[in-house]
């Protein structure tokens, strides 16, 4: 469960300070779904980056399991990185020269997962989003959405707790688009994590039982019961 | 992971590694080609020192420099009979002088001999002899040169070159010098006939060592039409020649070889040598010996291979000096360049890959497993270009032993004036009354590639890849996960 209070995230370039995140509470329980989304610039992929604790807040605490990201030392957060966040990015962020299998196996790297494992462990996590077909291919001989599919399968491979994407779509067609989602949505469902998802996409912002929007880095929280 | 991934890096993108390499390589090669060549030029100076000493000789060991005598010890003098105008009989005479004019008494050999670390010493006589043959018409011949010897000393002292001339009267003569060593054929492993073969006949015997035989050069024997069977006759003797030596670079180290005690005999030296060759037990103690003979057998000057290796003068000196000079600093150059670019290019390549390792690091990979790959990729760059530094380096080095430009040395020319090539006086500076005369040696070079060399070159390769490798890694350190996120197209 993330427990966020005051989270305040400030950029400073030159003499100017950008406030990208504006003391943020929030929390998100275990297993649940949060969809953001909100104006270019808002502080989402801000908010996003605290959550993963790839950055850490200029004030404010991150609190994921009774740890507080913002506080962690450095080795310890590359531990909770490593065993409890899966992260998919826009742009798939894949190892160009490595094969899909390869580029699966280096999320249990950091584990210290033996090879014949990892090896074994991606095949299956790159079947379960209908890629088990691809192993030996590299990024630049795939499609966007599958190459989206590894980067999902890489996130998952490691049964994280936290799911966080940050616009999975935004590089895609309309077509991959919702092959991707489904994909998510399966495996969400599947595997019972918290899944924190960044989104243009208002078609996904309606459907989605909480939808959190980001205006000038401050939160506005929408529960939809219909959804 | 580590080697799986360095593989992928290093096939998927070759051009990057090979951009490295080469750079590397070029400085690597340029270290391999310029100290191949400089030990080729050590090797070719011990060649020029060879064909002076012989095979083997350490050290010579030579009476010391003493006031030159003024008078006619050292003056040829020539006597000719003026005949009537109508009388033109062809007359002839020659002198034979001991080279240098200094000499040592034969038992020094014996007693160089009992020093410390001293394997060998033989004892040698050179002698030159000058031969003048021709016809008067009533006339005096008169010995031109300098009044004072002074052995030959101060600029153009002794002008050395012995031009008979002759006042008042027609004369036609031939004036030919040449040089005779004495050597003690019971030892035949040291001296300067070890730098030659026998190509015809057959060299002294151990029981020869008062025979009236000789053994001729071969471009002595070439020019006087001498071959193994004829005799030559030296100051009224009669030497029946035996062999003809042919020596193995440069120069021969004498026109004829005779038994010592015949050169002691002809040169009126009984018991006397110019020179003793000395062979070190160990060639790493040269020094000390040369310090003990000097201390224990007073009035002697010893001459190491390294004291003659400062008198050789010409394109090989100049050849060994840009080697040791311009070659080093611009091998020294090439190489740090190659060592900054490779760093500067890893560096930049890591930035290229900024999101990549932001990725990893975002994965949860440690810095420090991303910082190890960088430097894994730049050390396998850098003995890549290792191994192409040391194949371009070795066909350099090939090269230039198959092409063997021919490099001339000389030597003796800081002996202080006094050629001894026309045959006489000269007497050089001190320590060198052998060497005095002015030697000209064409040497090919070449550029022998040694183990060592090839060590060296591998610990640059590997400290180039660390020098890339830590700029590279470094930047790689300082990456965050946010840099994940970075659009860096
Ligand atoms: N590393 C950074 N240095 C300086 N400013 C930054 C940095 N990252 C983000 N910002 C600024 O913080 C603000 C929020 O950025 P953020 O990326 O979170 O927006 P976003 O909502 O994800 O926008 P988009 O929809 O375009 O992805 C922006 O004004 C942005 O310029
Ligand atoms: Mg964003």
């Amino acid at each position: 469960m993330y427990t966020l209070q005051g989270v305040t995230k400030q950029y400073r370039r030159g003499k100017s300070t950008v406030h990208a995140l504006a003391g943020v509470d929030l929390t998100i329980e275990d297993g649940g779904r949060l969809v953001i989304q909100g104006p270019t610039g808002g502080g989402k992929s801000t908010l996003l980056q605290m959550l993963g604790g790839l950055d850490r807040p200029t004030a404010g605490s991150i609190e994921l399991d009774g740890m507080d990201l913002a506080r962690l030392s450095e080795a310890k957060l590359t531990k909770v990185r490593a065993q409890n966040i899966g992260f998919v990015f826009q742009s798939f962020n894949l190892i160009p020269t490595l094969t899909a299998q390869e580029n699966v196996e280096t999320a249990l790297v950091p584990l210290g997962v033996k090879a014949a494992e990892r090896r074994r462990r991606a095949a299956e996590a790159l079947d379960s989003v209908g890629l088990g077909e691809r192993l030996g291919h590299v990024p630049g001989e795939m499609s966007g959405g599958q190459q989206q599919r590894v980067a999902i399968a890489r996130a998952l491979v490691k049964q994280p707790k936290v799911l966080l994407a940050d616009e999975p779509t935004g590089n895609l067609d309309e077509s991959m688009r919702d092959e991707i989602m489904e994909v998510l949505e399966a495996l969400w469902k599947e595997h019972g994590l918290t899944f924190i998802m960044v989104t243009h996409d208002s078609s996904i912002a309606r459907r989605a039982p909480r939808l959190a929007t980001i205006r000038k880095g401050e939160v506005t929280i929408t529960e939809n019961a219909a959804a | 992971m580590f080697f799986t991934y360095l593989r992928r890096e290093l096939r998927r993108r070759r051009k990057a590694a090979l951009v490295v390499a080469s750079g590397l390589a070029l400085g690597i090669a340029l270290v391999i080609i310029v100290s191949s060549v400089s030990s080729g030029m050590s090797k070719a100076q011990d060649k020029v020192l060879e064909s002076l000493y012989g095979l083997g000789t350490d050290m010579t060991v030579t009476k010391a420099a003493t006031a030159p005598k003024s008078g006619s010890t050292g003056r040829p003098k020539f006597e000719f009979d003026a005949k009537d105008s109508d009388d033109d009989a062809t007359q002839s005479t020659d002198r034979v002088m001991v080279q240098g004019f200094q000499t040592l008494a034969s038992s020094t050999v014996g007693k160089v001999g009992k020093q410390d670390g001293v394997a060998g010493a033989v004892g040698g006589l050179s002698l030159s002899v000058m031969k003048v043959d021709g016809q008067f018409k009533r006339g005096e011949f008169q010995q031109e040169g300098g009044t004072s010897q002074g052995g030959g000393r101060g600029p153009g002292g002794g002008s050395g070159q012995p031009q008979g001339e002759v006042r008042g009267g027609g004369a036609s003569f031939d004036v030919n010098s040449y040089t005779v060593y004495g050597t003690d054929v019971t030892q035949q492993d040291l001296g300067p006939l070890t730098s030659s073969k026998i190509t015809s006949g057959r060299t002294f015997k151990t029981t020869e060592t008062n025979a009236k035989v000789a053994v001729v050069d071969s471009a002595y024997a070439k020019e006087k039409t001498l071959s193994t069977g004829k005799t030559v006759t030296i100051h009224g003797t009669e030497f029946t020649i035996v062999g003809v030596s042919t020596a193995d670079s440069g120069d021969a180290a004498a026109n004829l070889y005779i038994p010592l005690q015949q050169a002691q005999t002809l040169s009126d030296s009984k018991n006397k040598v110019t020179t003793v060759y000395v062979k070190a037990a160990d060639s790493q103690k040269i020094d000390s010996v040369k310090s003990a003979i000097q201390k224990n057998i007073s009035g002697t000057t010893v001459t190491t291979s390294a004291d003659l290796a400062d008198t050789v003068s010409g394109s090989l000196s100049t050849a060994s000096d840009l080697a040791a000079g311009v070659g080093k600093w611009l091998s020294i150059a090439v190489l740090v360049a190659a060592f900054l670019v490779a760093g500067l290019l890893t560096s930049s390549a890591v930035s290229r890959r900024v999101r990549e390792f932001g990725t990893l690091k975002a994965l949860g990979w440690k810095s420090g497993r991303v910082t190890r790959q960088v430097i894994g990729e730049a050390l396998v760059n850098g003995l890549i270009g290792g191994v192409l530094g040391i194949g371009i380096g070795l066909a350099g080095a090939y090269a230039v032993t198959a092409v063997s430009p021919t490099l001339t040395a000389e030597l003796g020319s800081s002996g202080g004036g006094g050629g001894m090539r026309g045959g006489m006086m000269g007497g050089g500076g001190p320590g060198f009354g052998r060497q005095s005369a002015s030697k000209a040696l064409d040497i090919a070079l070449t550029a022998p590639v040694s183990l060592s060399i090839i060590l060296i070159a591998v610990a640059l390769a590997v400290a180039g890849g660390l020098i890339a490798g830590a700029f590279g890694g470094w930047r790689a350190s300082r990456l965050r996960p946010a840099d994940a996120l970075r659009r860096v197209e």
